[in-house]
């Protein structure tokens, strides 16, 4: 009896304290929007926005609703999470192999570079990229062309943009192209299972994944168009390049912060990871006699990436939370478009903070669930 | 020099070592002359070659002073170091001529056309960074808006609670059981009355300052201050929540943790200030700053129970049955066998919470609250001051960079002392 009591009680009164918090707070707002005469509900979504956006993935104006923003804006945030990841994953790989360097002065290079990035608050760097290191980029008639097609201005980077003709066969072809490969894959492990030849998958592979696509542009019908950049003269002294596309210098500062800030990160990831992996291993595997290459791949790799990947994606995670920090200099994410101007216009408050940190709380959500059923798959398996 | 070694050595490799070293230098020093006196000696090969000229020469040279053995001591280091394959030399070369080429741009930049005399924009004449900017608004960076004559409360502030801070180390050894007491409960009531009655004032004699005239780096201090004071408290108590056997509080502590983790610390911020005051009571209110530290406070206790949890879960089973078995209760277990354990191996991952807390603080400039981060946005758009925000993001960066630096060293250390004495 006593025992059940000392289960129960506490249990109550923490369950009675979130609901007297709750309550409290719901009876507040209450009380508060009927002051103001507000009204809680969403059909503020499917209401016209009215405001523009600087840089929208779709097409966006300000006749369309509160929800199409909502999409579009977070579309924004996705492009910088993804662009971000990329490179942080490129430049961190790169970073935590050259930590582990033998030659002195990589090592030590590699070590500054994650110790300089690593502690300078994140908002500082992308501040430090786009109030002053991007405003000291020419003017667009000043600017050299980079790689002969691309100019780096203080309005923007542009680059050419793709014009395609029957884009659809040319995916499908592509599609089509990597079906074969995971095909080709599973095929050539099960020979390798039952007859132990090896076949040679990643020609076979390469090929595929050219010829197929290739053969979309002589007989599928597909063309490819370059539309370039061409500078123009708005009035004496301004100009703008038109044609292509324009990434704005908000979306460069953003993207190139987050990176060198994550991959400090990520590299230091690479770097216990690969420091995981015992001496004995690359030993063992070379004594049974195979190449430096199958060591890396089938022996070395494997056992790294089990290491590697669950705190990277940590990572990868932190980058995709960190990017809401676009609010700060005016890049139109989720949080500047939604937490911020359609706030203001429609004064909903508790919706819209609502919505943006449940949309956040989900992708996080999603992929720490994600996470947790690939480390349940790669688990060693330990009698 | 050895003589037997010498003699060991053909005429071979000697031409080897001489040549290497001869091309070498003469590559380094090509881009020596270059960066530093604008001399150009090989300015008279053709356009591209003379970019990659000192390149293709130091690679040469590497190349030809890579050998086993040699004799020599540095030679020898220099090979064993930075010079083992073609691949490693030539990374060599390019990260030492990049290093060569970058650094007097850098330093004329920073020290040598920089200026700092004066105090207006006009002294600026150099081409290089103007410090005077820097110097004119150093106290704002430091203190906010805060009134200049008095400054004097917010150091002394600082300096009682750094120093209450270390009255821990004199406790008698008959005091020291209330050593714990002293930090969690008694030291953040102290410090927040001296924060409160010195720097807020409006008793005593002191004039009242609003919070909106709090700002700087001090404001940085204050608000990781009170934020790591007392997120740590909130955090036990949801690591002990977790792990707790009974489903509604163990489920309760996960949905809290889990919220908090999965949003982003700017949109907390955001709900802090347009979202909460609607959440308390009419006439009821609730100053700015105080709802940034709650919301900081209540997102920061989410991490810190994570690494707490971290080290709960590291302590064997053994501790938890020997405990029981002497018969403690629940709470007398984890006060006097528990806790103190896995506290102190924490320690190191409480130091790096509090790292990224001082890192995440200048996002309060997002709410309008003026850090630093604040105080430069606010300097850089100041009609006499325009276009130096240069200087002011890298006066802040330095700063910071500094501050986290030394902390995550300090924090590397704690964790190898406890590394060993586990």
């Amino acid at each position: 009896m006593n025992n059940k009591i000392k289960r129960i009680l506490p249990q109550l009164l923490t369950i009675l304290f979130v609901v007297f918090v709750f309550g409290f707070f719901t009876i507040n707002a209450q009380v508060n929007m009927d002051n103001r005469g507000i009204d809680f509900g969403f059909g503020f979504l499917s209401q016209e926005a009215s405001f523009d956006m600087q840089f929208t993935l779709l097409d966006y104006d300000g006749q369309d609703s509160y929800l199409w923003a909502y999409v579009v804006a977070l579309l924004n945030t996705l492009l910088v999470s993804f662009l971000g990841i990329i490179f942080c994953t490129i430049l961190g790989v790169v970073i935590g192999v050259a930590r582990l360097s033998q030659n002195f002065l990589i090592k030590n290079s590699a070590a500054w570079y994650v110790e300089f990035f690593r502690n300078i608050p994140l908002l500082l760097q992308i501040f430090f990229w786009y109030y002053a290191a991007l405003r000291a980029l020419p003017l667009p008639e000043n600017a050299q062309p980079w790689f002969g097609v691309t100019y780096m201005t203080i309005k923007g980077y542009y680059i050419p943009s793709m014009i395609w003709e029957n884009l659809n066969v040319f995916m499908s072809c592509l599609i089509a192209a990597i079906v074969a490969i995971i095909f080709l894959r599973v095929y050539a492990k099960k020979i390798q299972e039952r007859e132990g030849k090896q076949l040679p998958v990643l020609y076979i592979s390469l090929a595929l994944i050219t010829i197929l696509p290739l053969l979309s542009f002589l007989i599928g019908g597909v063309t490819l168009d370059f539309e370039m950049p061409v500078l123009k003269q708005l009035a004496q002294t301004s100009f703008i390049f038109e044609g292509g596309i324009a990434l704005p210098p908000e979306l460069i500062a953003l993207v190139l912060a987050l990176s060198l800030y994550t991959s400090t990160f990520v590299a230091e990831c690479v770097r216990a990871g690969i420091q995981g992996i015992s001496k004995g291993q690359k030993e063992a595997a070379a004594s049974v006699g195979l190449t430096p290459n199958q060591i890396l791949k089938l022996v070395i790799m494997p056992q790294a990436l089990r290491i590697i990947i669950p705190p990277t994606t940590n990572q990868y995670l932190n980058l995709t939370k960190n990017s809401s920090l676009a609010a700060a200099i005016a890049y139109p994410d989720l949080v500047l478009v939604f937490a911020g101007t359609a706030l203001m216009q429609t004064g909903k408050a508790i919706e819209i903070v609502g919505i943006t940190m449940l949309t956040y709380l989900s992708i996080s959500l999603a992929i720490a669930a994600l996470m947790n059923w690939y480390n349940k798959r790669i688990e060693i398996k330990e009698k | 020099m050895n003589l037997s070694l010498n003699r060991i050595k053909s005429q071979n490799q000697m031409t080897n070592i001489y040549i290497g070293s001869a091309l070498l230098i003469l590559s380094i020093l090509d881009v020596f002359l270059n960066s530093f006196f604008r001399i150009n000696i090989s300015g008279s090969l053709p356009g591209n070659l003379s970019i990659f000229f000192p390149l293709i020469l130091g690679f040469l040279g590497l190349s030809y002073l890579r050998t086993e053995y040699s004799g020599y001591k540095f030679l020898d280091s220099l090979n064993k170091n930075i010079n083992t394959t073609n691949f490693n030399a030539f990374l060599t070369l390019f990260i030492t001529f990049a290093i060569l080429k970058a650094f007097p741009p850098a330093l004329s930049w920073m020290v040598l056309d920089a200026n700092i005399s004066g105090d207006t924009k006009e002294a600026c004449t150099g081409t290089g960074a103007c410090w005077t900017y820097i110097k004119v608004w150093f106290k704002r960076f430091m203190y906010g808006m805060y009134p200049n004559e008095l400054h004097w409360r917010i150091n002394s502030a600082f300096l009682l609670v750094i120093g209450l801070g270390f009255v821990g180390y004199f406790f008698k050894e008959n005091l020291k059981k209330y050593l714990a007491l002293y930090y969690v409960v008694i030291y953040p009531i102290i410090a927040f009355l001296i924060i409160y009655y010195l720097i807020s004032g409006g008793s005593f004699g002191l004039v009242w300052v609003e919070t909106g005239a709090w700002g700087g780096l001090s404001l940085t201090f204050i608000v990781s201050f009170f934020c790591l004071i007392f997120c740590f408290p909130l955090g036990m108590i949801l690591a002990l929540g977790r792990r707790s056997n009974l489903p509604a509080i163990r489920y309760i502590s996960v949905g809290y943790i889990e919220f908090w983790r999965g949003v982003p610390l700017i949109t907390v911020l955001f709900m802090s200030s347009v979202m909460f005051p609607m959440f308390l009571p009419q006439d009821f209110f609730m100053d700015k700053l105080v709802r940034v530290i709650i919301a900081i406070t209540l997102f920061e206790a989410a991490y810190c129970a994570e690494v707490i949890r971290g080290g709960l879960q590291a302590l064997p089973r053994g501790q938890y049955d020997a405990a029981k078995s002497l018969g403690m209760g629940y709470w007398k277990m984890h006060i006097f066998v528990i806790l103190p354990q896995a506290l102190k191996l924490v320690i190191p991952g409480i130091a790096n919470t509090f790292l990224a807390l001082v890192k995440d603080t200048p996002l309060i400039f997002v709410v309008g609250l003026a850090e630093i981060a604040g105080m430069l946005a606010l300097a850089k758009t100041n009609p006499k001051w325009l276009g130096f925000a240069m200087e002011g993001y890298i006066f802040a960066a330095i700063i910071f960079w500094i501050i986290c630096y030394a902390m995550s060293k300090y924090s590397y250390n704690l964790e190898e002392k406890y590394k060993t004495e586990r």
